[in-house]
């Protein structure tokens, strides 16, 4: 248990310098690129006072070293600049509109898992037959088709010609938003004893959550077939079914385990995957979430909120690969032993 | 120029012939050279190949706006009565010049800082190139590139220019593994006793060895930067209208669905078929050369 801390630890270590100097790149990007974010947010007929007001509310008009030292120190602070776009701090924006986005994810990731996980272990099983090849080709499908196709296409056809599901939104017309609580819905639903509203939400979550995971959810299957596959093949799964071991206990153990491994070694790419099409998907489907608000910052050309979406992806992105390389370690103990 | 001596010689000793073959028992793997190259046909002929190639930029006929499909309009017609099937052949050059010009600045910045932090792994230089890569990759390469693009005013040039900030690590990443492996080999350490420069070993004797891994990259990277392009611009941060980059057209689209169904639905096929095509011949070529 201390060596799984310990590895932990060091890879938090190693993080954070990746982490810091994200934040100055995307810092020097906002603020050396051209185009003016002082005269953007003021608005086109703004006199010209405005402008100089907002640029050194913006700390703008300061050299830009001192203007990252200074973001640095409100940083610490828990304070991540004035937003432009929504006339307030970005902590604020950020506190508000991250649960519902991460909520989404982490749906999106429970359908990516089991989807991939059923359709692996179907092709796996029956390699090079029917439903193998079946399989294949919605893999196929699934990575070459966009994840804002998919929304498209859903809404299309699940929500307007067969109306299955809500088009659009978090709530129905008329349900009562749960008071806030956490800030995730569903949460909050359950806390303040809606049941209804509770499973309002999972029902609006079900279109997005499965059009953002249908890609990774493809190309996972695929690595987890070709992982059946070649266990299948091993000398020693002959000798444990010569020995007699039971087809079940064969299957999970020494077939499926194993091939595992390099599936969820691909799911720190499969993380980014839904948190790079979190932005198209939520635009599709109105979601109330982080990556909307992403969109709407960056068409405002808001430099703190842009740099804030960032910096916090990249946050959310560094502790899923630790959690992924924590996993793999413990599915495949050599790797564990091998980093101590 | 080194670069197209070491793939000459990279084609005489990979046996063509042998990979060919390889590659053509697949069917998928044929399936995907067909679709690639025929979206490079169209792109390269659209305008003769479009039934009315005029509708690709700005045109308006509205009396003929909203067309469902039909043996005029394929594919029917949009908002401004312009012939979709014209418009989406019109947008497989733009997303074919996206990945063209990306990978083209991409590929060799990647290789050779790829290279020079492999070959240098100890010393300072390349671990500085390794950190700096990290950096870039620590945050979904989609989210960087929204954010550079929206911080220059969006348009199709802008988009190139950020996806391809954002892609260049993947290269580096990918040729460090494999330098890191290969400088250890004998005939690395031959090439060293006899005095060859370090130019020489990392283009001559280590990058041959790394061309089969580039080429599957590349073509695997076509469908990767094309769903990048068509992202940025499906979300208003890449190409702007009247263009007719294929996700501007499903995003323009969009707002007339469910009725006008297939005004967003055919470039959204369009963008999937592309993807699909060199997927699987990126596939098919990674096969033919791992088989």
């Amino acid at each position: 248990m201390r060596a799984i801390w310990k590895y932990i630890w060091k890879r938090v270590l190693y993080v954070i310098p990746t982490l810091v100097g994200l934040s100055i790149l995307i810092f020097i990007l906002s603020r050396v690129l051209p185009g003016d974010p002082a005269l953007m947010a003021a608005g086109p007929n703004a006199p010209k006072w405005v402008v100089e007001q907002i640029r050194h509310q913006l700390r703008l008009d300061k050299p830009l070293w001192e203007q990252y030292y200074y973001w640095l120190v409100d940083l610490f602070h828990g304070d991540l600049g004035y937003s432009t776009y929504t006339k307030r701090s970005v902590t604020a924006d950020v506190i508000e509109y991250l649960p519902a986005s991460l909520q989404l994810i982490f749906m999106a990731a429970l359908f990516e898992i089991g989807g991939a996980l059923a359709l692996g272990i179907i092709a796996g099983r029956y390699a090079y037959r029917l439903p193998d090849n079946i399989v294949r080709v919605i893999a196929y499908i699934g990575i070459s088709v966009p994840s804002f196709v998919w929304g498209l296409l859903f809404q299309l056809v699940f929500a307007s010609l067969i109306p299955l599901f809500p088009t659009h939104g978090m709530y129905s017309y008329g349900t009562v938003p749960p008071p806030r609580v956490t800030g995730f819905s569903l949460i909050d639903a359950l806390i303040a004893g809606q049941f209804d509203t509770f499973v309002d939400i999972l029902w609006h979550m079900v279109l997005p959550a499965f059009a953002l995971s249908l890609g990774a959810m493809a190309q996972d299957a695929r690595i987890i077939r070709a992982g059946m596959v070649e266990n299948t093949e091993k000398e020693h799964v002959s000798l444990v079914r010569a020995y007699g071991i039971p087809e079940r206990v064969i299957f999970s153990k020494y077939i499926l385990k194993p091939s595992l491994v390099p599936a969820v070694t691909v799911m720190g790419m499969d993380i980014a995957s839904l948190l790079g099409n979190a932005f198209m998907v939520e635009l599709i489907f109105q979601w109330p979430g982080f990556s909307r608000y992403g969109i709407n910052v960056m068409l405002n050309k808001d430099i703190n909120g842009i740099v804030a979406v960032v910096l916090v992806i990249g946050i959310l992105f560094a502790i899923a690969n630790i959690i992924v390389d924590v996993v793999v370690a413990y599915l495949d103990p050599r790797i564990g032993r091998r980093s101590q | 120029m080194s670069a197209m001596l070491a793939l000459k010689e990279w084609l005489k000793t990979i046996e063509i012939k042998k990979k060919w073959y390889n590659f053509s028992r697949s069917p998928l793997s044929l399936i995907g050279l067909a679709i690639s190259l025929s979206t490079i046909i169209m792109a390269v002929f659209a305008p003769w190949i479009a039934p009315y190639p005029q509708h690709a930029g700005f045109f308006t006929d509205f009396a003929h706006a909203k067309q469902p499909p039909s043996w005029q309009h394929w594919f029917g017609t949009d908002e401004f009565g312009r012939d979709v099937l014209s418009r989406t052949i019109f947008g497989f050059r733009y997303s074919l010049m996206m990945a063209a010009v990306v990978l083209s600045l991409v590929v060799p910045t990647g290789v050779i800082l790829g290279l020079i932090a492999g070959y240098y792994r100890e010393r300072w230089i390349g671990k500085v190139i390794m950190r700096i890569a990290d950096i870039f990759i620590a945050v979904p390469p989609l989210v960087l590139a929204l954010s550079v693009c929206s911080l220059l005013t969006p348009s199709a040039f802008h988009a190139m220019m950020a996806v391809s900030l954002m892609w260049w690590p993947w290269y580096t990443r990918l040729l460090y593994n494999i330098t890191s492996s290969v400088k250890e080999e004998y005939f690395v350490y031959a090439a060293k006793v006899t005095g060859a420069s370090s130019f020489h070993i990392m283009f001559k004797e280590i990058f041959p060895n790394a061309m089969g891994a580039v080429l599957t990259k590349v073509t695997l990277d076509v469908g990767w930067v094309i769903l990048l392009g068509a992202s940025l611009s499906f979300v208003g941060l890449g190409a702007q209208p009247p263009t007719p980059d294929l996700g501007t057209m499903v995003a323009d689209g969009a707002k007339f669905l469910p009725d006008y169904w297939w005004i967003s639905m055919f470039p959204a096929l369009a963008i999937s078929y592309v993807i699909l095509g060199f997927n699987l011949l990126g596939d098919g070529i990674k096969d033919a050369f791992e088989g």
